[in-house]
């Protein structure tokens, strides 16, 4: 057991960490979001250079082949900046899906692209009625003429807005919720009839929903087996979870210290509010909260690798914690905070409307408890 | 005891309903269900309507356009008025200070003001919080200085509500700076109009503004605005706290939403089944209605104390803490009822034109739920609630 970093992680943490302090404070950070596109392109072109959009990428496709520990350190200094860049769908969801479904070609025109930051990518699998059944799919892909024609609609699709190739799942056979049907198919952004509705999330991130009305695919679009694609990306999105866990745990770290040093200097009563023993013990809990999910966080980070049931179980764990954590350690920010916590001046309450969206993200802690239930049993 | 409607207040009731169904506009319903905040203009139309009607003022006396309902007429109009999606009506001329004056004003306040809130001419805020003075209140340092017959008003106030349209505000002040904190505060009304004074927006973490820094700035006061005698503002203050109690607890609305949650866990699927049908699901609906049933017949039993001339001690304190943790976790509820329709973040309120990107009834839900934050905050923050109960009525 060790859960020490290498030299190597050190000086990525680093370099991010020092990324999140000297340019994206929370003033330059607001400025972003309001911005057409919500992130900085003179950002992504930085991470490219950077290494970090090709941190996670297999070596002989431009990445640096790194392990969800590297990844892990990029989002956890990432949430702790409430970085908007669309890594997560480009880097996490996109380019992970294409390095374990695509085939030959579809990785060599991908991957490069990605990492050197010249492509951005979204992946669309929620729809209106699927909730978090990733598995609910209404989308119909029907062979024609030797490809496909994809109809049907894809909700708050992240990242959407920007990317230049969109995947989404749909269904090629089977039942609305049968495993076996479940295709990957790998869209043009400007395809004919696929419309795009894009707006602002309340955490300041863009996302749009998704019509799908007769688009056409070629088989080169298909995007691993088709029909046979549920694995892939069941696969993909707990990896994706484990991101988000670190991204949450950098979240709450700053919630953490923003407030235990609010509790030392704001005064009422004559004394510190840190003095009053109610809010010891709150303070106490939220930090209880965040080594609670740092911990589930390593955990599922050092099992992505391990068989499925394992990998599962990690997930739905880290993320039942993280989305219970986030939401607490976020609203108590807020009160202990006061009428200051209320503002939208203060970074607090922008840190706590993450937190809370990061709980729906991939199933909120109900729906993690229950796959946690339903592999535990 | 007997918890059945008599014949005649069910016959109040349905005379209640018609009311509302014939003169509440549905665009202002409509604001009010999706969380906008409201506007002076929607809050006066409906206050000028209640008056027309003389349903406005139950709490006040008679003689200055009261009305002699009982508790139990004051809880069905109530109900009937959340059920409708009627706007909330702005409590601080109607129901805080109105009382204050009605009870310790003189007769020259009495006769100019009353008037005025009851008519809806006058729209009031509440000038109590500062900067460094929010749970402890009785460390506010906001000072009016007596300049022959007028006082000179300097400060700054913070977290005001609708300071942006208020027509005037009611403020603690200082007026003797070398006796214990609570005995030289004095309760002071003042013109928003007067000079010296300006209003600076906050805007809350749901992107809405309501709520206000208010600057005084050698602000000139008659000394006839003073309430009672100079130093016993305190006094006052405690007044009004205790007659602000029993719409505290936030019951009517909070029905009204846990109602609206079922019909979201009706509509929306999962794994092919209404959410309702979860277990987990239901059952923390179930527990959210069991908890807001038992805390609307608390409600009821300090509201038939109070019709027997029992006026709410402290332990009303307990219907604010409670209420507030049921109206956040109603809305933590409807958050995860609509998935990732939470999401979108774009109101009719910030311009929207468009039809909401997800379905109708996720639109406000989460605008909402951040500014209910608020409710365990202000009004005194749920933390000071259980100190008034530990100390006053357990005697810890
Ligand atoms: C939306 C909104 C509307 C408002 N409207 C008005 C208005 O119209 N007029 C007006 O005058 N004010 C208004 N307020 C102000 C409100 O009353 C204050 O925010 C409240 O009194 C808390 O004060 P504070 O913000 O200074 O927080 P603080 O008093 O600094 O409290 C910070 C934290 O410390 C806790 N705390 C403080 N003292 C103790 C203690 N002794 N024991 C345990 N915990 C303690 C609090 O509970 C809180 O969690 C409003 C506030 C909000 C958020």
């Amino acid at each position: 057991m060790d859960f020490s970093f290498s030299t190597e992680q050190t000086l990525l943490k680093d370099s991010v960490v020092r990324f999140v302090q000297d340019e994206y404070d929370f003033d330059a950070r607001r400025k972003l979001v309001t911005s057409d596109d919500g992130f900085s392109r003179d950002n992504w072109a930085k991470f490219a250079e950077l290494g970090w959009l090709s941190m996670p990428l297999p070596e002989d496709y431009g990445g640096l082949g790194g392990s969800p520990v590297e990844t892990m350190i990029l989002m956890e200094a990432f949430g702790a900046g409430l970085v908007a860049e669309p890594y997560m769908p480009t880097v996490i969801l996109g380019a992970g899906l294409v390095e374990a479904a695509g085939s030959e070609a579809q990785k060599q025109e991908i991957l490069p692209a990605v990492a050197g930051g010249e492509m951005m990518l979204a992946f669309g699998f929620a729809e209106p009625q699927s909730r978090f059944n990733l598995a609910d799919i209404t989308t119909t892909a029907e062979a024609s003429n030797g490809g496909y024609v994809l109809n049907g609609k894809k909700s708050v699709v992240f990242g959407a807005p920007s990317a230049d190739k969109i995947i989404v799942s749909a269904r090629a056979g089977g039942g609305q919720r049968d495993a076996d049907g479940v295709s990957l198919f790998m869209l043009d952004a400007d395809a004919a009839g696929l419309a795009r509705r894009d707006y602002r999330t309340v955490d300041g991130l863009r996302a749009a929903d998704l019509t799908l009305d007769g688009v056409k695919a070629g088989p080169e679009a298909v995007l691993g087996d088709l029909g046979g694609a549920l694995g892939v990306i069941e696969n993909v999105t707990d990896r994706a979870i484990a991101a988000l866990c670190a991204e949450a745990v950098g979240a709450m770290q700053v919630l953490h210290d923003t407030t235990n040093e609010y509790l030392k200097t704001r005064k009422q009563f004559g004394v510190p509010i840190g003095k009053f023993q109610v809010l010891q013990h709150r303070m106490v809990d939220m930090f209880i909260e965040l080594e609670q999910s740092r911990s589930m966080t390593y955990m599922v980070t050092l099992k992505l690798d391990e068989g499925e049931a394992e990998r599962k179980k990690a997930a739905s764990g880290a993320k039942a914690q993280i989305g219970k954590a986030g939401k607490f350690v976020g609203a108590q920010s807020v009160q202990l905070h006061g009428g200051m916590g209320m503002t939208d001046e203060l970074k607090v309450g922008h840190f706590y409307k993450r937190l809370m969206m990061i709980d729906t993200m991939f199933g909120n802690t109900d729906h993690h408890l229950k796959r946690f239930a339903a592999l535990t049993q | 005891m007997d918890l059945a409607f008599t014949p005649e207040e069910l016959a109040f009731r349905e005379e209640v309903r018609a009311f509302i169904a014939a003169n509440l506009p549905s665009e202002l319903s409509e604001k009010v269900r999706t969380g906008h905040h409201l506007e002076k203009e929607d809050l006066r139309s409906w206050h000028q309507t209640l008056a027309a009607k003389g349903w406005l003022a139950p709490n006040w006396p008679v003689e200055h356009g009261g009305i002699d309902w009982s508790p139990t007429q004051k809880y069905i109009f109530d109900e009937e008025c959340a059920k409708a999606g009627a706007p909330p009506l702005s409590p601080f001329g109607l129901s805080m200070v109105a009382p204050v004056i009605f009870t310790f004003g003189s007769d020259e306040q009495k006769a100019y003001h009353l008037p005025k809130i009851y008519s809806g001419e006058h729209f009031w805020c509440q000038g109590y919080s500062e900067p460094g003075s929010g749970s402890d209140l009785a460390s506010l340092r906001t000072k009016a200085e007596r300049d022959g017959d007028d006082y000179i008003v300097n400060g700054h106030k913070v977290w005001t509500t609708h300071a942006h349209f208020a027509d005037w505000i009611f403020c603690l002040v200082r007026t003797d700076p070398d006796a214990k904190q609570q005995e030289g505060i004095s309760f002071l009304l003042i013109d928003m109009k007067s000079p010296g004074i300006t209003v600076r927006p906050i805007i809350t973490i749901d992107e809405g503004h309501s709520i206000n820094e208010v600057f005084l700035d050698n602000v000139r006061v008659p000394r006839s605005n003073l309430i009672g005698e100079e130093n016993k503002g305190w006094t006052y203050a405690k007044f009004l706290l205790g007659h602000e109690r029993t719409g505290i607890a936030n019951v009517a609305d909070s029905k009204v939403r846990i109602e609206k949650l079922k019909e979201i866990a009706r509509a929306e699927l999962t794994d092919g089944s209404p959410l309702i049908t979860d277990s987990a699901f239901s059952r923390k609906i179930a527990d959210t209605e069991v908890d807001l049933t038992a805390l609307e017949m608390t409600n009821l039993r300090t509201l038939a104390d109070e019709s027997e001339g029992r006026a709410p001690g402290p332990e009303a304190s307990m219907l604010k803490i409670r209420g507030a943790e049921l109206t956040q976790r109603i809305d933590e509820l409807l958050v995860e009822a609509v998935g990732y329709y939470a999401n979108p973040y774009e109101l009719p309120e910030h311009g929207r034109n468009e039809p909401a990107v997800g379905p109708d009834y996720a639109d406000g839900i989460l605008a909402h739920h951040l500014y209910m934050r608020a409710t365990t905050i202000y009004g005194g923050s749920n933390e000071i609630q259980k100190n008034i109960i530990a100390k006053m009525v357990l005697g810890l």
